[in-house]
C-alpha cells in the first residue's frame, strides 16, 4: 500500500507527469544540476596529471608571473572547466518512449543511444558516498553490448527510483499511462545477511588468509634478498590491493545485503558507504553458481553467484545457510529444486588417471530444467544453467581422455560463460550432446516472454 | 568434386569439406618446407662441408609428416545439417563436436581471404549470443557457403529464440 501512495505522490510531481503524453514525441529531460561538477572532474584530472609530470617547467614558468597573473590563469582554468561541465550537461538529454530509453549527448561529437526496454537485462541505481551526501543517484541499464556511457548520472534520488519503476513497468509491457502511475512495485524480502555472519564468513575464507600470508612473506623475502626498499614496496602494493578487495572491500560492498522479490524481478540492495540497488527482471539469469569454501562447510554456508548477460553484477547472496540460499535460487530459476538434483560422480576407472585425486570433485546432474556441473574438492563450485539459456553445446576429447574412455561436455550460455562437465564416460557424453541440444531447443518454447507481464 | 566424408554415419547426413582446402594447405606446406630444405642444405654444405648438407632432408621428413597430418585433419572436418541444429565435428587427436540450434544463431558470416579466394574457397562462421561458440566451417566452395548461409539464416528466422 505504501508503494502505491508513494506512486501517487510521484505522479503529482512535475517530473513524473511529463512523459504521460505518449503519442506526442517523447519529452526530453535533463540530468541533475550537480552533474556538471562531476563532468568537470575529467579535464581537471587530466590537467593535474600533466602538471604533475611537468612540475619543473610549470614552476619555472609560474615564478616569472606576478601574483595577479597567476590568479587570472587559475580563474581562466576554472572557467574553462566550468563551461565544459556546463555544456556537456546542457547537451545531454534523455527521454523515455514506449519502447526505448533515448540518451542524446555530445557537443562536438554527437551521440544518440536508443536502448530497447524489452532487452533490459538489469537496472541498477547506485549511490556513491558523495552522491548520497548530495542526494543524487546514478541509474544504469544493463543491455547486451551497452557501454558505460549509457548510464544516467546523476539524477535526483527520488527521480531515479521513479524512473527505474517506470522503465521496469514499460519493459514489463504495461501501457504508458499506466506505467507512470504504477510506481514502484511492492517487494517482499527473501533474505537479509547479518553483518556478523558476513564478518565470520570473510574470516573463514582461506584465500583471504593466503593473501595475507603472501602479503607478509613476499615483501620480507624480497627485502631479505635484494635489500631494496622500492622493490619491497612494489611487491607489497599489489598484495595489499588483493587483500583489500578480498576482505575489507568485500565487507564494504556486501554489507547489509538484502534480497527481495517483486513483480519486476529480483531486488538486491547492498553496500556500507556506496549503496547499490540492483534489479534483475524475471528470466534474465543465465547461470547460477553455488560456491562452498572448505571452512564454511561445517556451518553449511554457501555463497551464490549469478551471471546476467551484459551485467557486471555477479553476486546474488554473499553468505547464507544452504536452505535459505536454495529458497532464493528457487525464485531465480523457477521450478528448480536444488536439493532434488541427483549428482553423478565421474567414474573412478579412467578418471583417476586423467585428474589424479581431484577427480572426486567432478559430478554432473541433469534435470528436466537445468544442467548442473560440480567441480573442486576444497572449494566446491556447482554451476547451474537452465536449458532455455543454452546457446550451443560442445563435446571435446583429448587423446589421453580417449584412451581412458572419457570426454568433456561444454554448455555455452549468453553471459559469456561456459559450464563444463568434465570426465564423463564417452558414450554418456555423446548421448548428452544430442539430448542437451534438443532440450535447449524445446525448453525455450515454454520460457516467459521478454515482456514478462504480457 | 572430391569430398572427405560422405554418406550416413548414423547421425544425419555428414558432409565433408571439398578438396580445395587440402590442396591449399599442402601447397603452403610445400612452399615453406622446400625452400627451407634447400636453404639449410646450401648453408650447411658451404660452411660445414658437403656431408652436412644431408641434414636439409630433415625438412623433407617434416614435409612428409605434415602432408599426412593435413590429410587426416582435413578428413576429420565434417558437418551435418539436421532438422533443428547444425552439427560440426573436427579434430584427429583432440576431437571436438559442436551443436548449434538454428534458433540460437545471431549471425551467419561468410568470409574469404585473398588466398582462399584464389583457390575458390570460403568459410562459414556461426555466431550465437555466447562468445565461446566456435562453430566455423572452413574451406567450402563459395556456392555451398552461400547456400549454407541462406539456409541457416532462413532456418534461424523460422526458429528464432531470444536469450
Amino acid at each position: 500500500m505504501t508503494a502505491e501512495a508513494g506512486a501517487e505522490a510521484e505522479a503529482a510531481g512535475p517530473d513524473a507527469a511529463a512523459p504521460a503524453a505518449s503519442a506526442a514525441p517523447a519529452v526530453e529531460r535533463r540530468l541533475h544540476l550537480l552533474t556538471p561538477l562531476r563532468r568537470a572532474w575529467v579535464p581537471i584530472g587530466a590537467t593535474v596529471g600533466v602538471a604533475a609530470q611537468q612540475a619543473d617547467q610549470i614552476q619555472r614558468w609560474a615564478s616569472g608571473l606576478s601574483v595577479t597573473l597567476r590568479g587570472l590563469a587559475l580563474l581562466a582554468l576554472v572557467v574553462v572547466f566550468g563551461v565544459y561541465g556546463f555544456l556537456s550537461w546542457w547537451f545531454t538529454h534523455y527521454a523515455v518512449t514506449d519502447t526505448e530509453l533515448r540518451i542524446r549527448s555530445g557537443l562536438l561529437f554527437r551521440r544518440t543511444a536508443h536502448i530497447r526496454l524489452d532487452r533490459i537485462q538489469a537496472i541498477d541505481v547506485t549511490r556513491p558516498l558523495l552522491a548520497r551526501v548530495a542526494g543524487v543517484a546514478k541509474l544504469r541499464l544493463d543491455v547486451i553490448g551497452a557501454e558505460d556511457k549509457d548510464e544516467l548520472a546523476f539524477l535526483e534520488e527520488r527521480e531515479a527510483v521513479a524512473l527505474r519503476a517506470e522503465l521496469l513497468a514499460r519493459a514489463a509491457g504495461f501501457a504508458p499511462a499506466e506505467a507512470v502511475a504504477l510506481g514502484e512495485a511492492p517487494q517482499r524480502e527473501l533474505l537479509r545477511v547479518r553483518p556478523a555472519d558476513l564478518v565470520v564468513s570473510l574470516l573463514l575464507t582461506l584465500s583471504a588468509w593466503a593473501a595475507l600470508a603472501a602479503g607478509l612473506i613476499a615483501p620480507v623475502a624480497v627485502w631479505w634478498f635484494s635489500g631494496n626498499p622500492w622493490a619491497t614496496i612494489a611487491t607489497m602494493l599489489p598484495m595489499l590491493g588483493g587483500l583489500w578487495s578480498g576482505t575489507a572491500g568485500r565487507f564494504l560492498s556486501e554489507f547489509d545485503w538484502r534480497v527481495a522479490e517483486s513483480p519486476d524481478g529480483l531486488r538486491l540492495d547492498h553496500g556500507l558507504l556506496d549503496r547499490a540497488h540492483e534489479t534483475v527482471p524475471p528470466g534474465r539469469v543465465q547461470t547460477v553458481r553455488i560456491v562452498e569454501p572448505l571452512l564454511w562447510r561445517r556451518r553449511d554456508w554457501v555463497r551464490v553467484e549469478l551471471a546476467v548477460a551484459g551485467s557486471k553484477n555477479g553476486v546474488l547472496v554473499p553468505v547464507a545457510s544452504r536452505a535459505a540460499a536454495q529458497a532464493v535460487v528457487a525464485r531465480v530459476l523457477p521450478g528448480v529444486d536444488l536439493a532434488a538434483l541427483g549428482f553423478v560422480r565421474s567414474p573412478r576407472r579412467g578418471s583417476r588417471w586423467v585428474v589424479p585425486v581431484w577427480w572426486r570433485g567432478y559430478a554432473l546432474a541433469v534435470s528436466a530444467d537445468v544442467f548442473a556441473a560440480r567441480r573442486g574438492l576444497l572449494c566446491r563450485r556447482t554451476e547451474i544453467v537452465p536449458h532455455a539459456k543454452v546457446q550451443s553445446v560442445r563435446l571435446t576429447q583429448g587423446p589421453w581422455e580417449r584412451v581412458q574412455g572419457l570426454a568433456e561436455v561444454h554448455v555455452d550460455n549468453g553471459a559469456g560463460g561456459t559450464v563444463t562437465a568434465r570426465l564423463r564416460p564417452a558414450a554418456e557424453a555423446a548421448a548428452l550432446l544430442d539430448a542437451q541440444a534438443a532440450r535447449s531447443r524445446t525448453s525455450r518454447a515454454d520460457a516467459r516472454p521478454d515482456r514478462w507481464m504480457t | 568434386m572430391e569430398t572427405g566424408t560422405t554418406g550416413d554415419t548414423g547421425r544425419g547426413e555428414w558432409v565433408g569439406l571439398p578438396g580445395g582446402l587440402l590442396r591449399l594447405r599442402r601447397l603452403l606446406l610445400v612452399m615453406w618446407t622446400v625452400p627451407l630444405a634447400a636453404g639449410t642444405a646450401l648453408l650447411l654444405g658451404l660452411t660445414a662441408g658437403p656431408p652436412w648438407a644431408a641434414l636439409g632432408a630433415s625438412w623433407m621428413a617434416a614435409l612428409a609428416w605434415g602432408w599426412v597430418l593435413l590429410g587426416r585433419n582435413w578428413r576429420s572436418w565434417r558437418y551435418a545439417e539436421r532438422a533443428d541444429d547444425l552439427l560440426i565435428s573436427r579434430g584427429v587427436l583432440w576431437r571436438a563436436q559442436t551443436v548449434v540450434p538454428y534458433g540460437r544463431m545471431q549471425l551467419v558470416e561468410v568470409t574469404s581471404g585473398p588466398l582462399e579466394r584464389r583457390f575458390g574457397l570460403a568459410s562459414v562462421q556461426l555466431h550465437t549470443a555466447a562468445a565461446a561458440t566456435d562453430a566455423k566451417i572452413p574451406g567450402l566452395a563459395p556456392q555451398e557457403a552461400q547456400r549454407l548461409r541462406d539456409r541457416l539464416t532462413e532456418l534461424g528466422e523460422a526458429r528464432s529464440a531470444g536469450l
